[in-house]
């Protein structure tokens, strides 16, 4: 293993683990189904190692302030299943204790090899950015919880400032205790709408309007997987009453059409009916004076880390694809697992479920000697059944709206990194040039810029993909870029960006 | 009063707040323009994965504001037209 050289980076591969000291599994990232799997992987008797590239365990479900913060940055107030949260952070700092637990916080895993007795992790030491130390972990099984980001849909105006996604409005609330704007307009599609604006009222903001595509209608088409998640309605409830205390309107079968600004920021958001296919109404049109949106379109499953080690993938019914799993959460890849969002969006209580269970199967699989009893596997088996049924009924509820490229004009940036429009990418697509948004990207350079895609890639598949076609995002050789020196330690080609 | 400087500047922050989260509780929301069409960009995704949010962090560029988290003294500079 060379050393690394490049800028910012100390001339030191590090390893947290002591020498000769056995590792069992290695959990890449600490969200609700990350901090579930290593709780019982570390119950069972494994050694584990915990990466989170955040400063605190929780994920963005749970997102927190560094633990010397909390005093600081209160955020209690802003979480749903703190009590779970709680016994789960209660259970890693016990077994930290014991030496069998090594959390390593701000550490960002950037690729993952696997070779013939387990797993090679590389990530890098951000503790003290701009400051990057390499450290390289080895385990026999490797167990990926990396979550799900924001789906963007592009809109006129949508790169503005104070413009943000849905989620990153969320997270500087609940991770640095700031509301982003004085006058907030939500938009897109899911309940994640809802815990948003009502946060932000709670915290003093004006949430002027929630602008939701679907129709009200579209959760009774499924009654079933509804009414089995009492505690799914008894949380949309709390966020109801929430809104109505604080006089938010909550717009269906509505969308935000455009945005325009004044001096560098967002002032006035465009919302429009939708008619059933998300066309907007002629004479629907409103302006909305506001400082900041917040936009989200359901969830993209995180595959980086994955999609490299070539594990299957299966279509999770909402437009997107997500890692193939068995029942006990084992992918395609033997030793290699994977619960959450990473199996198609369905929330922190499944993620839980799924975490637990991937364990299990980690501890089965290696034989080790503390395996849990059967009563609690088979409770969370049922509940992933469940909680996949509601995730499925959302899903269903809460699409697409086919016709959303009728906001684009041909000036619309799709992709935000490398500045390409909507007239570009169409004109790629009429060309019969481009069929997929892998062929786009080499045709208009949209998805070539710094975030690989991950902003526009949803959309330039839906602009130029059969409608029905799942997305699948780009392989990307390295899941955070990292300084020269880092990169020279892996066997890879040397850059995911040009 | 716990501070950063950007471009010069005196920030306060609270500890355990990005330098995202400072910039935005200051009232900032863009700190950087693109290359082709100098539009301005700042917080977006708020996560680290959209890479709207870059500034260059004592001498470092390319560091991702929502991620990085603010140390007093830290020297951060803004309105890197080009990241690479």
């Amino acid at each position: 293993m060379s050393e690394p050289r490049g800028p910012g980076t100390t001339p030191e591969v590090r390893d947290p683990v002591a020498p000769g000291e056995p590792r069992d599994l290695v959990v890449v990232g600490a969200g609700p189904a990350g901090m579930a799997a290593a709780v019982t992987a570390l119950d069972g008797g494994l050694r584990v190692v915990l990466v989170d590239s955040g400063a605190a365990p929780g994920g963005q479900f749970w997102r927190h302030p560094p633990l010397t913060a909390r005093e600081a940055v209160p955020t209690d107030g802003l979480h749903h299943g703190l009590g779970a949260y709680r016994a789960l952070c209660a259970a890693l700092s016990a077994h930290e204790r014991t030496g069998r637990l090594t959390l390593l916080l701000n550490h960002h895993v950037w690729t993952a090899a696997r070779d013939e007795d387990g797993f090679t992790v590389h990530a890098v030491d951000r503790g003290r950015a701009p400051e990057e130390r390499a450290v390289v972990l080895r385990a026999p099984a490797l167990l990926v919880a990396t979550g799900a980001y924001d789906r963007q849909l592009p809109f006129p105006g949508w790169d503005l400032p104070g413009v943000l996604t849905a989620g990153g409005l969320q997270s500087l609330l609940k991770g640095g205790g700031v509301v982003a704007g004085r006058r907030v307009v939500l938009g897109g599609t899911g309940p994640f709408l809802l815990p948003v604006a009502a946060a932000l009222a709670a915290h003093g903001a004006k949430v002027v309007a929630v602008c939701e595509a679907a129709a009200p209608s579209a959760w009774l088409r499924h009654p079933g997987a509804l009414l089995r998640n009492p505690a799914k309605w008894a949380e949309g409830a709390r966020y109801a009453a929430t809104l109505a205390r604080h006089r938010v309107p909550v717009r269906t079968r509505t969308a935000i059409v455009g945005a325009e600004g004044t001096r560098g920021r967002v002032a006035v958001v465009r919302t429009a009916a939708l008619d059933a296919a998300g066309r907007p109404l002629p004479d629907t049109e409103r302006r909305i004076e506001a400082d900041t949106v917040g936009v989200g379109w359901g969830f993209v499953p995180q595959l980086d880390l994955l999609l490299p080690l070539g594990c299957d993938l299966a279509d999770a019914g909402d437009g997107t694809m997500a890692a193939a799993v068995d029942d006990g959460q084992r992918t395609t890849v033997p030793g290699l697992y994977t619960a959450g969002e990473t199996c198609g969006v369905g929330g922190a209580a499944l993620a839980v479920s799924e975490g637990r269970l991937a364990a299990v199967s980690v501890l089965t699989d290696l034989a080790a000697p503390g395996r849990p009893g059967t009563r609690r596997p088979a409770a969370d088996h049922r509940a992933v059944a469940r909680h996949r049924a509601f995730a499925r009924a959302m899903a269903r509820a809460h699409p697409l709206p086919p016709a959303w490229p009728a906001w684009l004009t041909d000036d619309t940036p799709v992709c935000r990194c490398e500045e390409v429009t909507a007239g570009a990418v169409r004109s790629a697509r009429a060309d019969d040039a481009a069929a997929d948004h892998r062929q786009v990207k080499q045709l208009t350079r949209a998805g070539m810029g710094w975030c690989q895609g991950r902003m526009c890639g949803p959309a330039v598949h839906c602009l130029v993909a059969a409608r029905d076609q799942p997305y699948t995002p780009a392989e990307r050789l390295v899941a955070t870029p990292v300084t020269l020196g880092a990169l020279a330690d892996s066997a890879e080609p040397a850059s995911d960006h040009t | 009063m716990t501070v950063f400087t950007v471009d010069g500047e005196p920030l306060p922050f609270v500890a355990g707040q990005t330098l995202a989260a400072a910039l935005v509780a200051s009232g900032r929301v863009a700190w950087r323009t693109t290359r082709e069409g100098r539009r301005p960009r700042g917080i977006f995704c708020g996560i680290g994965v959209c890479y709207d949010c870059l500034v260059t962090v004592d001498g470092t560029r390319g560091q991702r504001a929502c991620l990085v988290q603010a140390r007093a003294g830290m020297a951060v500079t803004t309105g890197e037209a080009d990241d690479e």
